[in-house]
């Protein structure tokens, strides 16, 4: 190999390692900021517990936070859980008639309401609707300083801004949860029994005879951690909004997002371990012999 | 004129003593070892270009800005020692009027100057309304604005009202940031006879950050100018001019006579070598 060529493939080489090197600093980069966010997000957590449970918020911060919360999002998630339950009764109807198995809508409707579609499409339109506006809000509060302004004022931001915020998330979303199921339920009994024409006291029964109290105790168990969930990531994208109308546009966006991500990923694992507690107090449920 | 604190009688008569500050955002160093103290009644205007650190200093002397290395006391307590309820309890001594005002608009302007009050005193609702009317009486401002939103008065208007909101504690120390900018020349200088007024009624110390002379000259029995720590060598002091506004006009350095004067001057050829702007060629 003549020198020149040698050199070619050298510096061919260092430029594969160099490529490679700096792929495993990016990683890297991305792991530590990863890690920097979790840390981030852990002590605002914790700075909100503290202040939670060292002095409730006033009457006049609760309130306000309590009705855009749970009283504005009362129609939007009245509306969602209908027309789940409508569509679910849609598209189950084809199958189970095929089977004569139709009067069974009623429990596959119902059950997948109660444990699954009802709390996570609650909480789903409430990080749409709420958690959105929470880290718009906080953000433009942020870029214009007020937040600034609540520090030097010697009232606490968390106490003030983020207590209330988190109170109505996590006291409202099980209410919202059950009016989404309720609504579903009845969506599903309008579509089936009005316009499918299945019978209504066998969809009933089969209702009542497979989804227990349990059933609905989980889905509004699950809520609660959504709704800490959405109040948490949301009131922190607000609180580290970068400036301009860029930087709160990406807090709301943000905040959706990652609200929607920790929902699923809360939802799994709560799946699991509920479906775990359940098979303990109740061993013989899931025997067909 | 090199950066000098003067000394003062007795430590007593200092409210804010700042030693060895240093602020760095991520790898920006935006304060280089400040040393600066301020002595109760005093009134300080901070000078220097956008960018050079005035309102982190000021933001660092009230606790939103946590110092990297070095110390801020206010009253001898050193701030980064105090928990959040001390800190938050401290800060009630404190008046800070925001360069965009930072009025709550979720509030009228009412709920704006009470919500001190309302936080930290137990007085009735009447003889809050009665102390938010004096205050806005104070800045000017008539009884009818009470019931408005912040949107629906002009940036004069809003300015004043976060001078309000800043007295109605009766605070020891009031920051001003950046009071006078964008506003008209009547109006700035109607906020620089407010700062004055404000002075001679309660006796307050003020900070004041500003890159308009006027100001600086009209208020202030001292003036200190910051200079970008970007721009300095590694030994250069940050704080390139400490003294009376009277000596502004006298000073040797030629970066402070030529902030004083508005001249670009040697920053513009500095400017154009790095590429940041064009500087057209006289014509022949």
């Amino acid at each position: 190999m003549t020198p020149a060529a040698e050199a070619t493939a050298n510096h061919r080489n260092g430029s594969v390692v160099q490529a490679a090197a700096d792929w495993v600093a990016d990683l890297g980069s991305l792991a530590i900021d990863g890690i920097v966010a979790l840390g981030n997000i852990s002590l605002f957590a914790l700075r909100t517990f503290g202040w939670l449970f060292a002095r409730m918020p006033r009457r006049e911060t609760l309130l306000p936070a309590f009705y855009q919360i749970g009283v504005l999002s009362l129609p939007v998630i009245a509306l969602t859980g209908t027309f789940i339950g409508m569509v679910l009764a849609v598209q189950s109807y084809s199958q189970f008639k095929m089977l004569h198995l139709e009067t069974r809508l009623g429990a596959v409707i119902n059950m997948s309401l109660v444990r699954e579609l009802g709390p996570v499409l609650a909480a789903t339109m409430l990080a749409g609707r709420v958690g959105s506006a929470m880290a718009a809000e906080l953000g433009t509060m942020r870029v214009t300083e007020q937040i600034d302004a609540l520090s030097a004022m010697g009232a606490n931001p968390i106490q003030y801004l983020v207590v209330p915020r988190f109170l109505g998330c996590l006291v409202l979303i099980p209410t919202l949860t059950i009016m989404a199921d309720f609504m579903g339920v009845c969506g599903g009994f309008f579509y089936s029994v009005v316009v499918l024409d299945i019978d209504r006291l066998h969809y009933w029964q089969n209702s009542q005879l497979f989804i227990g109290v349990f059933d609905v105790f989980g889905g509004v168990f699950k809520s609660l951690f959504f709704g800490a969930a959405i109040a948490l990531i949301s009131c922190h994208r607000g609180f580290h909004c970068s400036p301009g109308a860029e930087g709160v546009g990406r807090a709301a966006t943000g905040a959706f997002v990652n609200s929607f991500v920790v929902i699923l990923i809360i939802d799994l694992i709560l799946g699991i371990l509920l479906d775990r507690i359940y098979y303990t107090l109740w061993p013989e449920a899931g025997k067909l012999f | 004129m090199v950066a000098v604190n003067r000394q003062y009688a007795s430590d007593e008569e200092l409210l804010v003593e700042v030693e060895g500050l240093n602020v760095l955002f991520g790898r920006q160093h935006v304060l280089r070892d400040i040393n600066l103290v301020i002595p109760r009644g005093q009134t300080l205007a901070v000078i220097g270009e956008s960018g050079c650190g005035k309102t982190v200093l000021m933001k660092s002397i009230i606790g939103l800005v946590r110092p990297t290395s070095g110390k801020v006391c206010f009253d001898h307590r050193e701030l980064v020692r105090l928990g959040d309820k001390d800190l938050s309890q401290l800060r009630t001594r404190f008046g800070f009027v925001f360069q965009m005002a930072a009025l709550f608009d979720s509030m009228t302007i009412g709920q704006n100057v009470a919500f001190p009050l309302k936080q930290h005193t137990s007085k009735s609702p009447a003889e809050v309304e009665k102390i938010v009317l004096a205050r806005l009486a104070e800045v000017g401002l008539p009884p009818s604005v009470v019931h408005k939103k912040p949107a629906e008065l002009s940036g004069g208007m809003r300015k004043r009202v976060g001078l309000a909101r800043a007295l109605a504690l009766d605070p020891e120390i009031i920051l001003y940031d950046e009071p006078t900018t964008g506003l008209d020349p009547i109006m700035s200088d109607v906020i620089n006879e407010l700062i004055l007024r404000a002075r001679k009624r309660y006796p307050v110390t003020s900070i004041v950050v500003t890159h308009d002379m006027h100001t600086a000259r009209k208020v202030a029995d001292r003036v200190v100018m910051l200079f970008p720590a970007s721009r300095l060598r590694p030994d250069e002091p940050q704080m390139i001019f400490d003294g009376p506004p009277t000596e502004l006009d006298s000073t040797a350095d030629s970066r402070v006579s030529q902030f004083v004067k508005g001249e670009a001057g040697e920053r513009l050829m500095e400017m154009h070598e790095r590429g940041e702007i064009e500087v057209s060629e006289p014509d022949e």
